[in-house]
């Protein structure tokens, strides 16, 4: 009886301690600065789009959430497709090479990002990839590739041996079997590789502070950092910026919760 | 990805040997493998070794340079970089002071708590899975996001914590503005970033524990706390150094969340290694940010291995 008192007294607590920060921000993002701090609790007078009006327009969040959907919207597939194949071929090949490819590959995840970024900017730098999108979605697949390799790669080494063998003996060239049985039986750990690389890679910050120069450039991140320094204490204006920054990530959790869940947990487990 | 001419030229060595050792295994395997095959991981093997291998390995070349990053010129100057940053930098050692004092703090109070969460989720009714896609949320959130929601928590004159606490009548703190508690309040926000995360790893795996055992333990008369320990710890220990090593790593790395909550740069009492290494790489002092970034590798490795050593034993022990 007192045991299930305090675990309902703990759960409801914390629940609260989660519900009650986001609805701040949410209302919050709908008031004037004078509102919030008068009533942080209270409903918005009106639902007047001011806020994410000037952050849009003025503050260039507007272009900045387009490089965030090019950005991630290439960095994922791309991510996906070199881990499949690299995934696909450690599946198939046999004793010392299949090894080596795989530890190669996966040895990066033990490579902090913070490790090797002066050395990154330099060879960006010659390479012509600093301050552009193509940099960016670049060292977003290379930083993401070995998770992902790892996550694939383990995945299609447990697919039966024999559908393989089987579509060879139809004649099948290692691309056919790749495209036409590995990829389509991979689907579940695509599925959740993806989702775990989309909050990845929507998220990334250290990439962006690093490499962006020009505003119109940033991602939202960036984009939503550099108005720390802007706005201080303007929390409406941050508050909506925080709420269109997560937007894409808040509707897909909202429709796809489990496979969230199976995804970032997957990246943490194995990561 | 035609990014650099050089490594197709690379590529061909190991294609070779790819080819010679393909040669052996055919004799012993039925189904031989076609070398094709070998085409198929290039892509991003080359990607990680021009792009993640060759850098981490030029790390730690700058890291015994004075290079600024820009000059042509630079001199090899040994190992001074990290006798400087172990003896005449004070701003490196309390970075690395409150790193490691950090990834303490969220390490032991993240995985406690995940833990809790998860031992009153495990069963899957309609209101824990409610509960537990609410815990896990915040985890799919930016940090700048997240950062700038605790920022107005804690801010002293308008924010959050200090209205709830006015409507009761007592006074609220500096938080972040008081430089002897601003880490403690950081890593609440941390663990309250990524609990639900490492919930969910827990939930895993006390949801594999067959449940006959309690009912085995229940008929002996063992109270629920010795159940916990000879059933339950057993069980989650593996999951525990799944949390303990992940919540490390994660929480070595909360640079973006102390740029969001402290600015850019962070003052004194919130700098960690990875904005302390970016500060100084801002300030074009490559080389010994390329030390300094060595030191941080080195810093998470060591601690991961001596959390292995003592988990290892932590189960054994009763």
């Amino acid at each position: 009886m007192l045991a299930s008192v305090s675990r309902r007294a703990i759960l409801a607590i914390y629940a609260v301690i989660i519900i009650v920060p986001l609805t701040v921000v949410a209302f919050g993002s709908f008031k004037s600065t004078q509102e919030l701090f008068a009533g942080p609790f209270s409903l918005p007078h009106s639902l007047s789009p001011d806020n994410f009006a000037e952050v849009v327009g003025g503050q260039n969040l507007g272009s900045s959430f387009m490089n965030s959907v090019i950005v991630t919207g290439i960095s994922v597939p791309l991510t996906l497709f070199l881990a499949s194949l690299a995934g696909y071929a450690v599946s198939r090949l046999k004793g010392f090479m299949s090894w080596a490819i795989f530890g190669f590959l996966v040895l990066g995840m033990a490579i902090p990002a913070q490790a090797n970024m002066v050395p990154l900017y330099v060879l960006f730098g010659r390479l012509g990839l600093l301050d552009n999108l193509a940099g960016l979605i670049l060292a977003n697949v290379v930083s993401t590739l070995p998770i992902a390799v790892f996550i694939l790669g383990g995945f299609m080494r447990t697919l039966p041996k024999e559908l393989y063998e089987a579509s060879s003996i139809d004649g099948s060239g290692p691309w056919k079997t790749y495209s036409s049985i590995a990829l389509p039986l991979s689907a579940p750990s695509i599925a959740a590789a993806a989702i775990f690389l989309f909050v990845i890679h929507w998220n990334e910050l250290l990439y962006p502070l690093l490499f962006i120069q020009t505003p119109g450039n940033r991602t939202l991140p960036l984009a939503l950092l550099s108005f720390q320094g802007e706005f201080q204490t303007n929390y409406p204006l941050l508050f909506a910026g925080v709420i269109l920054a997560s937007l894409p990530v808040v509707v897909a959790y909202v429709f796809l919760q489990r496979y969230f869940v199976a995804g970032i947990t997957a990246g943490a487990s194995k990561g | 990805m035609s990014i650099h001419p050089g490594t197709a030229a690379k590529r061909k060595a190991p294609e070779n040997q790819a080819a010679a050792s393909a040669a052996k295994v055919r004799r012993r395997s039925p189904t031989r493998v076609n070398p094709a095959l070998y085409l198929f991981p290039l892509p991003a093997v080359a990607v990680v070794a021009f792009f993640l291998v060759m850098p981490t390995l030029q790390a730690f070349q700058y890291a015994i340079t004075d290079w600024n990053g820009f000059s042509a010129a630079f001199n090899y100057v040994g190992l001074d970089n990290f006798v400087r940053a172990f003896t005449k930098d004070s701003l490196f050692t309390n970075a690395l002071t409150n790193n490691l004092k950090f990834v303490l703090l969220v390490v032991i109070a993240q995985t406690i708590f995940s833990l809790i969460l998860a031992l009153l989720l495990t069963k899957n009714s309609r209101g824990s899975i409610l509960l537990r896609a609410l815990f896990f949320f915040p985890t799919i959130l930016s940090s700048v996001s997240v950062a700038f929601i605790w920022k107005f928590i804690y801010d002293p004159n308008f924010g959050l914590a200090n209205s709830v606490l006015r409507t009761v009548g007592v006074d609220g703190g500096a938080y972040l503005g008081n430089d002897a508690q601003a880490l403690y309040w950081v890593a609440i926000t941390q663990v309250w970033f990524h609990s639900g995360q490492m919930m969910v790893v827990y939930i895993a795996g006390l949801q594999a524990i067959p449940r006959e055992l309690y009912e085995a333990a229940e008929m002996d008369g063992a109270n629920k706390w010795q159940q916990f320990k000879s059933i339950t710890w057993p069980f989650v220990a593996p999951a525990t150094s799944i949390v303990v090593a992940y919540t490390t790593v994660q929480s070595f790395k909360a640079f973006d969340l102390i740029l969001g909550i402290a600015g850019n740069p962070p003052k004194a009492a919130l700098d960690i290694l990875s904005t302390r290494i970016y500060s100084t790489f801002a300030n074009s002092e490559f080389g010994y940010a390329a030390a300094q970034s060595i030191i941080f590798m080195a810093m998470i490795a060591l601690v991961t291995w001596l959390q292995r050593r003592l988990l290892r034993l932590t189960p054994k022990g009763d």
